[in-house]
């Protein structure tokens, strides 16, 4: 069965019809040509398509299109504010390595630009010692166990993840307002 | 995957009418278990009726001093939300130990204590289950049996229930607002899973058709002092081998009251009624804490497989237990 959405990717507004079982990952990149967020495993369990819908990280892979009609929908490729520049989390990336083989990257980008969000926000994770007080940022240590926990949604088979840690670190000790 | 239809009606009534008429119509809400499950070909429906937009997001005060969450709140605002925050810290840890954060972000109140089990033969269509395809028999019967049930099984299935979010909920004397053709009416939520008996197909007492729509929890002073403890194969994103929610009120040295809920162990979250009535009265020491455990678990019954089998389930639960009620022992206080 056919249906018709409209979706905004990275600025840009699209009108389509697609089959109901159609997800929104696929519809980003069969139908759209929005290749940067990747399909590792297609059941949730991997994060590397991961991207952001109306600002919140989200799997693309379990989201189907037709429940995300008029969403906003940002990839990592839109994530660049130009396009010969690269967002401060692009340039954490590649600084400290944080990729090999690069087909996880996409989806930790836009994990942790979510990530920065939700720690700006005060949210608790799963390693913040005291949920009530929310996580404690002053720490160099304790924000690398929060940062550890907060992407552990994102698998990497090059096993990346110190580089990982340090970018997302690195972006996080970075002054209010320059984050995003 | 089977083509479905795809609808949102103008509002719950409506959708749970579009439901109860349809015998292969489903709800959608965050779809992290029900698209998964689509994918698999474990669940086949013919008409997605969306229900995100049509129950509550809202987290609202009770006038009683408990909250009402909507359906429609995701696991990670629920997990952020001030006043779960210090009101009910095991429900917003419980939420945090789950899953991923963009898993969270798309979870839902109303769905996380609907998901299925993460059985690996329910959702294997390969295999026989007696709750995808009843009759079929039970492929976990001596099988890979690391993740089955300890407490509550039977010959027909040994399944667990894979939520956090409902364990604590369980430990919190929840309620859960149904909606139904028939009207409204509330189930305790201890009261919302079944055991398996010999109707394993079925996880709840809901009727096809009857709608969540919003989940309360009273006003509980001993919740302050709470906690969600969850053991795992790896240190995060992982579903629960054992889990424990504890909420503990100690004075002088006395267990005054205690709520406890297990998980991991049985088809639905495990309210340990024994357990928190050993506990009332008793000094707060490991020695009643592990005799509480050694209660709970006294009909406890391990399964047998080739991969070793769940027996190890009953020391890690009780230690488990004993180092959480420990711990809440001797912290002050929360709020
Ligand atoms: C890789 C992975 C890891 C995970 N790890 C964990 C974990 O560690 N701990 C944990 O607890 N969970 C975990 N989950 C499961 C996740 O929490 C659930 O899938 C989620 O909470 C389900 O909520 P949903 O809104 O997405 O439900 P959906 O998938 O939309 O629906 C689930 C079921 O509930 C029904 N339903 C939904 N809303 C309603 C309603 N309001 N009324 C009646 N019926 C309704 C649907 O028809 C469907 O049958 C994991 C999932 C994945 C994919
Ligand atoms: S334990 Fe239950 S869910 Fe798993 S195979 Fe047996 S019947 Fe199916
Ligand atoms: S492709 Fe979506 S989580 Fe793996
Ligand atoms: S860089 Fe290769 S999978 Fe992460």
């Amino acid at each position: 069965m056919e249906t018709e959405l409209t979706l905004r990717v990275d600025g840009a507004t699209h009108h389509l019809r697609v089959d109901t079982r159609t997800s929104l990952l696929d519809a980003l990149r069969q139908r759209l040509g929005a290749t940067s967020p990747k399909k590792g495993c297609d059941h949730g369990q991997c994060g590397a398509c991961t991207v952001l819908v109306g600002g919140r990280r989200i799997l693309g892979c379990l989201a189907l299109a037709v429940a995300h009609d008029g969403a906003e929908v940002t990839t990592s490729a839109g994530l660049a504010p130009g396009p010969d520049e690269a967002h401060p989390v692009h340039r954490a990336f590649v600084d400290h390595d944080a990729f090999q083989c690069g087909y996880c990257t996409p989806g930790q980008v836009c994990s942790a630009v979510g990530v920065l969000d939700e720690l700006e926000r005060g949210w608790p994770s799963a390693a913040t010692a005291d949920v009530v007080a929310g996580p404690d940022l002053g720490d160099a240590r304790a924000l690398d166990r929060e940062i550890a926990e907060r992407m552990s949604g994102n698998l990497c088979r090059c096993g990346a993840y110190k580089g990982i840690r340090a970018a997302v670190a690195e972006v996080a000790g970075v002054e209010d307002g320059a984050r995003r | 995957m089977r083509p479905f239809a795809y609808a949102t009606p103008p509002d719950a009534r409506e959708a749970v009418l579009a439901v109860a008429e349809r015998p292969d119509a489903t709800f959608l809400a965050g779809g992290t278990n029900l698209v998964d499950h689509l994918r698999l070909g474990v669940a086949a429906p013919g008409l997605l009726v969306d229900v995100t937009a049509l129950t509550s997001a809202e987290i609202d005060d009770l006038s009683d001093g408990g909250l009402r969450i909507g359906a429609a709140v995701r696991n990670s605002d629920l997990a952020a939300d001030r006043r779960v925050r210090a009101r009910y810290p095991v429900l917003a840890e419980a939420l945090l130990a789950g899953a991923s954060g963009q898993l969270r972000n798309m979870a839902t109140t109303g769905g996380n204590p609907l998901q299925r089990t993460r059985c690996v033969y329910f959702q294997d269509v390969t295999t026989p289950c007696n709750k995808r395809a009843p009759g079929s028999g039970c492929a976990a019967l001596g099988g890979a049996t690391r993740n089955h049930a300890v407490l509550g099984a039977s010959e027909h299935c040994i399944a667990t229930h894979p939520s956090d979010m409902a364990v604590a909920l369980a430990a919190l004397d929840a309620r859960v607002q149904v909606l139904g053709p028939d009207g409204e009416r509330e189930i305790p939520f201890t009261e919302l899973h079944t055991l398996p008996g010999d109707t394993p197909e079925r996880d709840t007492v809901l009727e096809h058709g009857e709608l969540i729509t919003a989940i309360d929890v009273p006003d509980l002073p001993i919740a302050t002092r709470s906690r969600y403890r969850k053991v795992r194969d790896r240190a995060s994103y992982a579903f629960a081998l054992v889990s424990v929610a504890a909420c503990l009120d100690v004075a002088g040295g006395e267990i005054r009251d205690a709520r406890i809920a297990l998980g991991g162990v049985a088809h639905k979250p495990w309210r340990a009624h024994r357990a928190e009535e050993a506990l009332r009265g008793a000094p707060a020491t490991d020695e009643s804490y592990r005799a509480a455990a050694a209660a709970e678990l006294a009909d406890a019954r391990p399964q047998e497989g080739f991969d070793g089998g769940n027996a190890f389930k009953i020391p890690l639960l009780t230690g488990t237990l004993v180092s959480t009620l420990r711990a809440l022992a001797g912290e002050e206080t929360r709020a």
